[in-house]
């Protein structure tokens, strides 16, 4: 039995193909079958029992039979109030965990009264230019027993400094606070593109807020290393593994040469993963991911502490996914994209809403999205078994193939020497605009398929309702700022403000100096426009 | 003679980091014959209107994700008719609501193509909408 040559020669040979090509969602091609022959490696090395090395059955010993997931919908937008309701609405209705999206000026550190704001404050996210902008966001929110992350990369220093702020204020020192920042400049440069300094002066910064939060803040999350934007630039599911692992090892490495041991903050990262379309890659993604990190952490970095091998992740359903028509099939979508997510053993979990290709979510829509997660939880029995599709012949060569795709991608990052210099020839970059070009080359041939888009159209849309955001709260953001920027006692402010250059060119640790400017209320905008005068801006190169 | 290649200028106003429209656009225009300069992320409108004049640009193609396009699209249409450079045919992409797709295209902005859209559709526009500048 089981002899697969055999079997493809004669059984399948004499059975109808249909005339497509069976390859994943990034074009990664399939054999029509897997039998124990494409399985490769023990039990023991391979895979392991969940809660041990190399985890790829699951970090926790129990997984989802101890505890669920964190549900944790990214919220943000208009005013800090409008963000604090929403998310009151979130914690109501069963979620556990914040997040919060921030509009483009506070994300690239301008406040809303700077002229590149114009038209931008609270579009895409909740505005946030002071520390009273930050108070009124967590407003009645206990910020030692709810956890919060936030998406913010290239002003996190200035976004943290003024949560911790605000938790001292409301009597919670920072050793009870829990939570995660993104920042991790590092995909900015391959993918996001959301950044004010070069990157070796952003990565100075995260260095920073690593060494800071292990002595500090031990409960937080000082980096979020970031698949997620990376695939949803365009690049494979292979690649997402590949540029992210290699970010982590950049990281890692820049905190070793600080001087911070390994095993004191390689537990404090964490990392955040896309969930595509493609099922079984983004279950074998997962799986794969986990015992690359962890064999990287105990041979490349020599960590002892088992918990600095355990990659824990959040993860999100692919927003590049979601179509603009027919968008009530964006539910489907997001279902199965985050069913793949929970049995790939992710640790927390945004869903995203049926509307987001349209604006940001409406309450209603925000609604589905969570529920989809609670009757993944509470209805379809697959958290009663641990990595249920651990010893599948397809899912585990999957797995295989992914690591072994991945590495050679980092050996020759390596070989390049390292991921600053990679970025700094546009490596990556160029490797995802080729994938991002050759799947929508692939769309318009009909190659690949996107139901409702080039297949199953229909000529007239049913319009669904989005979410509007006031044209007016750009007005009112404005004043509150200038208000505060009037007020204040600003020669405190230029004292402080000081402080954080003098920081930036001595190489002292940044973020005492920027908690001080924060708490005598300089801005966003002031603070990252010192990182401008001290560090340089960095323009996009524009490589198409 | 040879009919001049169009220029096509594919510009990236405002804050936001979504490229991979504009590039795949960028990319597929360049393939469809046509010169095209990108200006890569994070242009203001002056910028915009300044390279769309010094690069003598046929066209511009303007995307936007960040939901500011009814800021920044005027706000270019009407920097590059300070700078006599009116005719220049302007169209744009991104997550743009019909509504405000009616109203930009009062405003002069000859077509906004949404998610959805495919290269071809939009080099085969350019192709029929767009005459080089005398």
């Amino acid at each position: 039995m089981g002899n697969k040559k055999h079997w493809l020669e004669t059984t399948y040979k004499q059975a109808s193909e249909r005339p497509v090509r069976f390859s994943t969602v990034s074009d990664m091609e399939l054999d029509a079958l897997y039998t124990p022959d494409d399985v490769t490696g023990s039990y023991d090395d391979a895979l392991g029992n969940p809660g041990e090395f190399p985890y790829t059955r699951g970090v926790y010993g129990s997984m989802y039979r101890g505890r669920l997931w964190t549900m944790r919908q990214f919220a943000g937008f208009g005013l800090a109030e409008d963000t604090n309701a929403r998310f009151h609405f979130l914690l109501g209705q069963g979620q556990d965990g914040l997040s919060t999206a921030f509009d483009m000026p506070t994300l690239m550190g301008y406040d809303a009264d700077h002229e590149r704001a114009l038209g931008e404050v609270g579009r895409e996210g909740v505005s946030v230019s002071t520390v009273y902008d930050m108070a009124t966001l967590f407003d009645r929110i206990p910020l030692d027993r709810v956890t919060t992350s936030m998406t913010v990369n290239c002003s996190a220093s200035i976004l943290l400094a003024m949560y911790l702020v605000v938790a001292e204020r409301n009597g919670i020192s920072w050793e009870r606070i829990g939570g995660t920042i993104q920042n991790d400049m590092l995909k900015e440069y391959i993918a996001q593109k959301e950044w004010i300094c070069p990157p070796r002066p952003a990565l100075r910064i995260v260095t920073d807020m690593i060494e800071f939060c292990a002595r500090r803040v031990p409960r937080w999350h000082a980096v979020s290393i970031s698949g997620y934007h990376i695939r949803e630039a365009g690049s494979t599911a292979v690649q997402e593994l590949a540029f992210t692992i290699a970010d982590g090892i950049c990281y890692v490495e820049e905190a070793i040469k600080r001087g911070v041991a390994v095993d004191d903050f390689a537990q404090r990262l964490s990392f955040f993963w896309n969930l595509h379309n493609d099922f079984l890659e983004e279950v074998a993604k997962l799986r794969a991911a986990r015992r690359m990190w962890a064999r990287i952490m105990k041979d490349r970095f020599g960590a002892k502490n088992p918990k600095s091998m355990m990659l824990r992740t959040h993860a999100q359903t692919a927003g590049a996914s979601l179509t603009a028509q027919q968008p009530i099939n964006n539910v489907v979508r997001v279902a199965i994209q985050a069913l793949a997510g929970v049995l790939g053993g992710i640790q927390s979990l945004h869903t995203n809403s049926m509307d987001e290709t349209l604006a940001l979510p409406t309450e209603q829509a925000v609604m589905v999205a969570l529920r989809t997660q609670q009757v993944i939880a509470e209805e379809t029995g697959v958290t009663n078994t641990i990595d249920p599709f651990g010893g599948s012949y397809a899912v585990e060569a999957l797995t295989d193939r992914m690591e072994r795709e991945a590495n050679e991608y980092i050996r020759r990052i390596d070989e390049m020497g390292g991921m600053v210099k990679a970025i700094e020839t546009g490596y990556p970059q160029r490797e995802i605009a080729e994938a991002a070009f050759h799947f929508q080359r692939q769309l318009e041939q009909g190659i690949k398929i996107v139901v409702g888009v080039n297949k199953y159209s229909i000529p007239e849309e049913i319009p669904i309702a989005t979410l509007k955001i006031d044209p007016e709260i750009e007005e009112r953001q404005i004043q509150r700022v200038r208000k505060v920027k009037r007020e204040r006692n600003s020669v405190a402010v230029k004292e402080a403000l000081a402080r954080v250059s003098e920081a930036c060119r001595s190489g002292e640790n940044l973020m005492e100096p920027i908690c001080e400017a924060v708490r005598r209320d300089a801005t966003v905008g002031e603070v990252s426009d010192i990182f401008r005068a001290e560090f340089g801006v960095y323009t996009d190169p524009g490589w198409i | 003679m040879a009919e001049k290649r169009l220029r096509i200028l594919v510009a990236k106003p405002g804050l936001d980091g979504h490229d991979r429209g504009a590039k795949i656009i960028a990319r597929a225009l360049r393939d469809g014959g046509f010169e095209v300069i990108y200006t890569g992320l994070h242009q203001t409108p002056e910028m915009i209107a300044e390279a769309a004049v010094q690069e003598d640009a046929d066209a511009v193609g303007l995307s936007v994700l960040s939901g500011a396009h009814m800021t920044l699209f005027p706000e270019v249409m009407r920097l590059l008719k300070e700078r006599g450079a009116g005719e220049v045919a302007v169209f744009g992409g991104g997550i743009i609501p019909d509504d405000d797709a009616v109203k930009l295209k009062e405003l002069g902005v000859r077509q906004i193509f949404t998610p959805g859209a495919s290269t071809e559709d939009i080099v085969k526009w350019v192709r029929e909408n767009v005459a080089a500048r005398t």
